[in-house]
């Protein structure tokens, strides 16, 4: 996997000091890193609050000699960028590489923004693989140009290059690296303040027209030629639509050669004027934004070539992933007379099927409890995390969501001068100690009139697990209900997210206090439970729920409402049970009120 | 080169897609024939509707499989087979699918009957595919259809080099002890299995 090639790449450059938040598609990097027994680790490695704080550990670290690296994902850079954007301006003389996995297609996030921008707004050099063996390789030229440059380096991956499969030859692990350290302020200033400003950019800018030379002169950069010899047409192409673009080019035996372009900022400006150069056309194909295509246009103009520079046409072409039968369309659009994208005629597409919630998922039983409380006209705000889906059916909780941390101040701006629509706002755990915490300041110094409800699961459950602050799991407990108390919530309730009706009351005692109140529904992750409960003991047969026909009224409470996928609609239309399913948490018991729903007794095996 | 085949593996979060697309690539790799693929992380994985890609022999670009492109697809869901079918058949590719139906919330709030099998069927028989229907529910765990399904589909011929030795041997590395006995008799139990 591209994420294990990272891993791997870090250990054989001998990188110090790792740090992450995790994120889709970057999380698996960190589970192998996690694998090694921390005292057999020759690296640092940390799971660290917020992305920014990730990448600040990551500076100061190779501010001190050490090479180090950060990963998260695409939007985890607009929580990090505050600081990111110093870091080219500064000495950073261990080295250091940041990791970005964009998400083309946002599959697992709330845009799918394009963050080559941001190396360009940063002036950050920045790579991008198309492979894992890529990955690799490029993350052990990062780490040489980073430290030869004493500049940050970055990699941008997309999803399905972060998870790509393929067999990866690797190389020998470094000695551990010594731990001396190196910090020495002669090497700053490292205090970009006004009059110092100016002299740390261009020397910014320097280093980037360094890079531009480096870029020109990658193995990253490789024509693929046609099987013609001196096409009149070619295709630059970056990351995996230039496999795409390949894959295409090689099942038609077009002759097209195609530039694939690794070093992607600064562009290699020579090598694509020399290609432009070559050809009567050229088509740019890239994902997302129109990032290349703008640069290279303007290249060719101060260039002077008669190239023609093509593009790709629609808006449509600027979102999602570019796949090679998307690359059909693109090339017959820009060389009709040469390509054709192929008709299709498919049968329609069955019904969707909504990710949900885990069978015994504490955040339902929360939700089914709020919904019995909230009036006509209330409003909610959802947040990041498993908890977003609680926006979908049958809940529909939460269906505002802008990024992590945002419920609580998003809510408190919808509640001012709103007596009559009274505002609900959702946030996980692990995310409250992400960005949630200086919303809940903020609504608490100004007595913002919301109730914020705690999802808490004692986890970073939608990424993989990874342990959040203060469970005790890395470092001392914080014990939440202490915490907001002291950060000046008037109003905080603690209670099992399973006990419905204690839910509903602290709920109820909140949505008429008169000020910003707090409800924690908190239960440990289901899934993360199961996963234990299996490994210890397997083969483990606990009692499920079953549904008893003769007290069942068929309302379809449990099935439709509290919406547990473990009940099932039977032929006939009865409620059941998919025993394979339901993990006899029993958090269901309280929604039937006639009391059909009961636990299987432990012999019915 | 060894002969291109694309693989789509679909299922619904939970399943265990990823363990299809990993005992598939271990046997391949013991026959030599090289494969790229990928699969699905992040929120799909809740309950939601999952894939893998899994592009073998050669030559290969990247891992994923144009639409309309996969000779063969793999399904542990009937829903999520006509899904897959229609996304991505070839006209005239194979699909292999466990005869097994976890319905979407649109079922459980009654807002639409869960497709019968003749669905699956006609959106097969509309790109000529060919379709092989594995029964799952006679085997001990319902969650053993991931290999029963591998066992048919070994037995088919239809991916070249996948043998039930090799199979095996991936499954051996991939299960702990613990399950791989269990998993082995349905494995050759299924593989003696006539056509339902």
């Amino acid at each position: 996997m591209g994420n294990h090639a990272l891993a791997r790449a870090m250990l054989e450059t001998a990188t110090q000091v790792v740090t992450a938040y995790p994120g889709s598609p970057t999380p698996e990097i960190g589970g192998l890193l996690e694998g090694v027994p921390e005292n057999r680790r020759p690296y640092y490695f940390e799971y660290s609050v917020n992305e920014k704080v990730a990448l600040e550990i990551a500076a100061g670290a190779s501010m001190n000699g050490r090479l180090s690296a950060v990963f998260f994902k695409s939007v985890g850079l607009n929580v990090a960028s505050d600081s990111m954007i110093q870091l080219p301006m500064l000495e950073l003389i261990g080295g250091m590489v940041i990791i970005i996995g964009d998400d083309p297609g946002a599959n697992s996030s709330q845009n799918e923004q394009d963050n080559r921008h941001f190396a360009r707004m940063a002036h950050l050099p920045m790579l991008e693989p198309a492979t894992p063996r890529e990955a690799y390789a490029m993350y052990l030229e990062a780490a040489r140009l980073s430290r030869m440059m004493r500049a940050p380096v970055c990699l941008r991956t997309t999803t399905h290059v972060a998870h790509a499969q393929e067999e990866v030859a690797f190389g020998p692990i470094a000695d551990s690296p010594d731990w001396e350290s190196g910090f020495d302020l002669a090497n700053g200033p490292y205090w970009p303040i006004a009059g110092q400003v100016l002299p740390l950019k261009r020397r910014c800018l320097d280093k980037l027209r360094r890079f531009e030379v480096e870029s020109d002169r990658s193995p990253f950069n490789p024509i693929i030629p046609a099987e013609e010899a001196s096409p009149s047409r070619g295709v630059i192409s970056c990351g995996l639509p230039a496999l795409a673009v390949l894959e295409t080019l090689h099942a038609r035996s077009a002759p097209v050669e195609v530039l694939k372009i690794g070093f992607t900022h600064p562009l290699p400006k020579a090598t694509i004027a020399a290609f432009l150069r070559a050809h009567e056309s050229v088509l740019i194909v890239e994902e997302l934004d129109r990032v290349m295509e703008q640069e290279i246009k303007a290249m060719a103009f101060d260039a002077g070539v008669s190239c023609r520079v093509l593009s790709r046409r629609d808006t449509a072409d600027e979102m999602g992933e570019i796949t090679p039968d998307r690359v059909e369309k693109i090339l017959a659009d820009a060389w009709p007379d040469q390509f054709e994208a192929a008709a299709t005629h498919r049968p329609p597409l069955p019904m969707v099927r909504h990710p949900q919630l885990c069978p015994g998922c504490g955040h339902r039983s929360a939700f089914f409890a709020v919904e019995q409380v909230l009036e006509a006209g209330d409003i909610t705000v959802g947040d990041i995390g498993c908890h977003t889906l609680g926006a979908l059916p049958p809940h529909d909780l939460g269906r505002i969501v802008l990024s992590m941390g945002h419920s609580v101040s998003t809510g408190a701006g919808l509640a001012l001068r709103n007596d009559h629509r009274r505002v609900v706002a959702f946030i996980g755990d692990s995310t409250l100690f992400h960005a949630g915490l200086p919303g809940v300041v903020n609504a608490a110094v100004n007595r913002h009139n919301l109730t914020l409800v705690i999802l808490e699961n004692g986890t970073t459950a939608m990424t993989g697990h990874q342990p959040r602050p203060g469970t005790g799991e890395v470092g001392a407990p914080i014990d939440l209900v202490h915490l907001l108390e002291t950060l000046g919530v008037g109003f905080v309730r603690q209670v099992d997210a399973y006990n419905q009706k204690g839910v509903r009351a602290a709920l109820r005692e909140a949505m008429t206090y008169d000020g910003f109140a707090v409800v924690i529904a908190a239960h440990p992750c289901a899934l993360q439970m199961v996963r234990e409960r299996k490994r210890k003991r397997p083969g483990l047969e606990v009692p499920k729920i079953a549904v008893d026909p003769a007290v069942c009224t068929g309302c379809g409470t449990c099935v439709g409402e509290f919406g547990c996928p473990s009940f099932e609609i039977a032929e006939g239309g009865a409620v059941t049970v998919a025993r394979d399913l339901c993990i006899g948490d029993g958090s269901c018991i309280q929604t039937c009120e006639p009391g059909a729903l009961k636990r299987e007794k432990p012999d019915r095996q | 080169m060894k002969p291109r085949m694309d693989i789509y593996i679909a299922g619904v979060g939970g399943q265990g897609i990823g363990l299809v697309s990993e005992v598939l690539t271990r046997a391949l790799r013991l026959a030599d024939i090289p494969t790229i693929g990928c699969d699905t992380h992040g929120i799909a994985q809740r309950g939601g509707s999952v894939a893998s890609h899994l592009r073998i022999g050669g030559p290969l670009f990247g891992p994923l499989i144009p639409a309309g492109g996969a000779d063969l697809v793999i399904a542990l869901e009937r829903l999520e087979a006509e899904r897959a079918i229609v996304g991505m058949l070839k006209p005239g590719g194979h699909v292999f699918c466990c005869d097994l139906q976890i319905q979407p919330a649109l079922v459980r709030t009654r807002k639409a009957p869960y497709p019968p099998l003749d669905s699956l069927r006609q959106t097969a028989a509309t790109l000529g595919g060919r379709l092989t229907m594995v029964p799952v529910d006679t085997l001990p765990d319902p969650r053993m259809g991931n290999t029963a399904l591998l066992a048919r589909l070994t037995a088919s011929g239809v991916i070249e080099g996948l043998t039930a030795p090799r199979v095996l041997k991936a499954l051996g590395h991939i299960l702990p002890p613990s399950a791989f006995e269990g998993n082995r008799v349905v494995f050759e139990s299924s593989t003696r299995c006539p056509d339902p």
